[in-house]
């Protein structure tokens, strides 16, 4: 009954989205105001709907309601709650369903907070993001229908593929959909704002926090992704420049960009046209991620078996949209005012920067994964592009950028004097000189690169703080006149300063882990020992042990550093029962030098057992450095100027006005 | 300076940028890109020596051995012929004779394959597709119906609509 209901709950928000896209485009037209109106209701009502929906599908896979085909094929009744709850969207149909329902959420919130938004544009922006839905509601309901029933009922369900039964790969694919779905809202925006003719910079205030909370999402959810394959793939790395990782990636990328040019559409009314096509390039990228990941065309490490027909229906859905969007933006962009000047040497001239290497990066990105589809419908011969293409086009690009980070907001707008610039940043210049130095003298393995990379990364972080010092004017004013000001300080201007330095110890991260990473293969019998990253392991033997849905082989290791006991490591090999998979759990001691990374492999015919052990030092930075991000982005959110709500519209001054 | 000669400015900077990206995405695709090859394919036109290339195939029936320390030796197979490939590491979870493999690495001057990477899968069902097409040229049968003696039974209940479906969220 709850699926019939969930079932029929889904069919009808396919009949609203087409209201919603249909009805106010219509209502713009002819200029109804009664017509422009449905959009918003229409927009609450297919969020309404879409969470009916998803909650009776979870209330099916929670109760494990077998005769349901998609829980059948991904459940069991003795999987742990949370991945009974996590399996909704563990799989093809259910993470459709999540993807509309994050869709229509982003919609609701635009029909919620968007009450001081001109109605025309309110409107459009709905409709479009209607017709989003529109059409992947249409391809769920053709293809890949969650709701399905099979008869008999079977007994139990074929369970969850167990390297998906993980904390962190449960909360992944909604933090990264809400990043993908959440710059529907920049596009919608976007193409409103084409179909209108104009833009402003109210246009841009309201497209800024809806591109800065997609990209805070997508940030968790791309560094999520990465820490699970970290630890649960057991290849003690933290990116492969997979396909898959790489389709999360480019909109990751073009979102930064977005992010940094509404700046300057914000403050300075310049950049629009080319920050409309960034807002619909950025949203195409996700929709080629979506295909991407779905549609099998790629061999990827993390690809699952996949249905090819359905590729043909998002790649349909695909050239609609970006050819559309595409068209509609040479047709208009013409139209669109030109906005304020600025001289090279300018906050906006490093801004301009920062988009031109964003984007050129994203490109490389692009073309290192479409290339092996494009050369085998050319040739026919079968390649793969790996990391070293990645390091050696992607990388390159990155160096100007991180190099001009600290440069940016300490500009001025419109014309900035670079020479004060550099007498500020003389701090950053000189710890980031002696880290490359420390570096250089420390380490004599690894690539003569790798302290440039560090000084690179201490750079960006002393850059970030040198900001904030120049600010609140540390050190040249009393103390608490320096808190004073950094007390009001705008959020927005705490926001850029953190964020940056969390890009500068995430690069710090990656460069150490990458260069001086230490990897040990070996045969291990107990009572053998093993060093690696200044530790000593011993094999104590291996256990068997028996988990709620699994059983599995433990190895166990004591460590030791210097004499000193430092902790037992307990890597497995775990065969989960249904489905009936083997998966590696690498066990893994955390320090802030780096993580010490165990992995128990098979046994050796001569005896003993496999096992692989590697040192990444200061892997953790990278996290850590995402996380910095995801706060910057917060603080920048809840700056007041950006916040999205408007609860009382009457006491603030209307949106439409332009700015300045 | 004028409107023109900013616009100017910015224009250059951007075209220099896309031209050193253009020539390193050209040299990085010239001198990266690993070929992919099926144990027929090295038969018939072998690569130039020392060249790195993925080898792609069926794990061979009975041909897993694990030697001594953490190597282990296997033949990669499209039934028509096979390449014993060597690895030192640990082999995926989801590595199974019968199954679908890629393997990446150079040929050794005794015809065996050193492979420094087995490419692991999630899932159980999925084929690489190189590997599936690879086989289907060779008029090799595969595919859901297809079972190879290292492969499970299939657990399904004889009313399922299909044995199982994808995983990737």
């Amino acid at each position: 009954m709850i699926v019939e209901l969930g079932h029929f709950a889904l069919v009808l928000a396919l009949v609203v989205a087409a209201v919603q896209t249909t009805v106010p485009l219509w209502g713009a037209r002819r200029n109804d105001v009664r017509l422009l109106l449905v959009a918003a209701p229409a927009a609450l009502a297919q969020l309404a709907l879409l969470a009916v929906a998803f909650a009776a599908l979870t209330t099916a896979y929670v109760t494990s309601d077998f005769s349901v085909a998609n829980v059948w094929s991904n459940s069991h009744s003795a999987k742990p709650l949370i991945y009974k709850i996590s399996g909704v969207w563990g799989n093809h149909e259910g993470s459709m369903l999540l993807w509309v329902l994050i869709l229509a959420l982003f919609g609701g919130l635009v029909a919620v907070f968007g009450n001081n938004l001109p109605l025309r544009l309110r409107s459009t922006v709905l409709a479009v993001q209607g017709s989003i839905g529109l059409a992947f509601l249409m391809f769920m309901v053709a293809t890949s229908n969650p709701f399905l029933r099979i008869y008999p009922v079977p007994l139990d369900g074929q369970g969850l593929n167990p390297v998906l039964q993980d904390p962190a790969l449960a909360f992944h694919p909604p933090f990264l959909y809400a990043g993908y779905v959440g710059f529907s809202t920049a596009f919608s925006f976007a193409i409103a704002a084409l179909l209108e003719g104009r833009t402003d910079a109210a246009w841009a205030r309201w497209v800024r926090p809806w591109t800065l909370t997609a990209w805070m999402f997508l940030t968790v959810g791309v560094a999520m992704g990465s820490w699970w394959a970290y630890y649960e793939l057991g290849w003690g790395g933290w990116w492969f420049w997979d396909p898959v990782e790489n389709a999360s990636f480019m909109p990751w990328l073009a979102g930064t960009a977005l992010l940094h040019s509404a700046l300057v559409m914000e403050k300075r009314e310049a950049l629009k046209v080319w920050t409309i096509l960034l807002a619909i390039l950025t949203f195409s990228l996700s929709l080629i991620g979506t295909f991407l990941v779905r549609s099998g065309v790629l061999s990827s490490v993390h690809a699952f078996a996949v249905d090819p027909q359905r590729g043909v229906v998002i790649l349909g859905i695909l050239i609609v949209f970006i050819g559309g969007a595409l068209a509609l933006f040479s047709a208009r962009a013409g139209e669109l005012r030109r906005g304020g000047l600025f001289a090279p040497i300018s906050r906006e001239g490093s801004l301009v920067l920062n988009n031109i290497l964003l984007a050129t990066a994203t490109g490389t990105v692009l073309v290192g994964t479409l290339y092996p589809l494009a050369l085998e419908a050319v040739t026919g011969e079968k390649i793969s592009v790996g990391a070293p293409y990645f390091n050696s086009t992607f990388g390159p690009l990155m160096v100007p950028l991180l190099l001009a980070i600290p440069f940016g907001p300490m500009l001025a707008w419109k014309r900035g004097d670079m020479r004060a610039v550099v007498e500020r940043l003389f701090f950053a210049i000189a710890a980031a000189a002696l880290a490359g130095a420390l570096a250089f003298a420390l380490f004599h393995r690894g690539p003569w690169l790798a302290p440039f990379g560090i000084a690179l990364g201490v750079w960006v972080v002393a850059g970030a703080l040198s900001e904030i010092a120049t600010r609140t004017r540390i050190g040249r004013v009393p103390l608490s006149e320096t808190l004073r000001r950094f007390a009001s300080l705008p959020r927005s201007a705490h926001g850029t300063w953190v964020a940056h330095a969390g890009v500068g110890i995430m690069v710090i991260g990656i460069v150490a882990t990458s260069a001086w990473q230490e990897e040990v293969v070996l045969t291990m019998k107990p009572g053998e020992r093993a060093h690696i990253g200044g530790y000593d392991l011993v094999m104590t033997g291996t256990m068997p042990v028996t988990g709620p849905n699994y059983t599995e082989l433990v190895g166990r290791f004591d460590v030791t550093r210097g004499g000193a006991a430092v902790t037992e490591l307990l890597p497995a090999k775990r065969l989960y029962d249904a489905p009936n998979t083997p998966t590696t759990e690498a066990a893994i001691h955390v320090s802030w030098r780096g993580d010490l990374y165990t992995v128990l492999g098979d046994e050796q015919q001569g005896g003993g057992w496999a096992v692989r052990l590697y040192f990444n030092p200061l892997v953790r930075f990278i996290w850590l450095g995402a996380i910095i991000m995801f706060l910057g982005g917060a603080l920048s959110l809840s700056d007041r100027r950006l916040r999205v709500g408007a609860p009382r519209p009457a006491k603030r001054p209307p949106v439409a006005q332009p700015a300045e | 300076m004028t409107r023109k000669q900013r616009r100017a400015t910015f224009i250059a900077a951007a075209v220099a940028i896309l031209g050193v990206a253009l020539a390193l995405v050209l040299v990085a695709l010239r001198d990266t890109i690993t070929y992919f090859r099926t144990p027929s394919d090295i038969a018939a036109k072998p690569l130039p020596a020392g060249q790195r290339f993925r080898l792609g195939g069926l794990v061979a029936d009975g041909s897993v051995k694990r030697g001594e320390g953490a190597e282990v030796q296997f033949a990669v197979t499209d039934t028509l012929q096979n390449i014993v490939v060597v690895y030192r590491g640990i082999l995926p979870d989801l590595f199974r004779e019968g199954q679908g493999v890629v393997t990446e690495g150079r040929l050794e001057a005794d015809g065996r394959f050193r492979a420094d990477s087995v490419l692991a899968k999630h899932d159980e069902n999925y084929m690489p597709p190189e590997v599936a097409k690879a086989l289907k040229e060779k008029g090799v049968s595969l595919g859901k119906g297809a079972k190879h003696s290292g492969s499970e039974p299939a657990k399904a209940p004889s009313a399922a609509p299909e044995p199982r479906e994808p995983k990737r969220p």
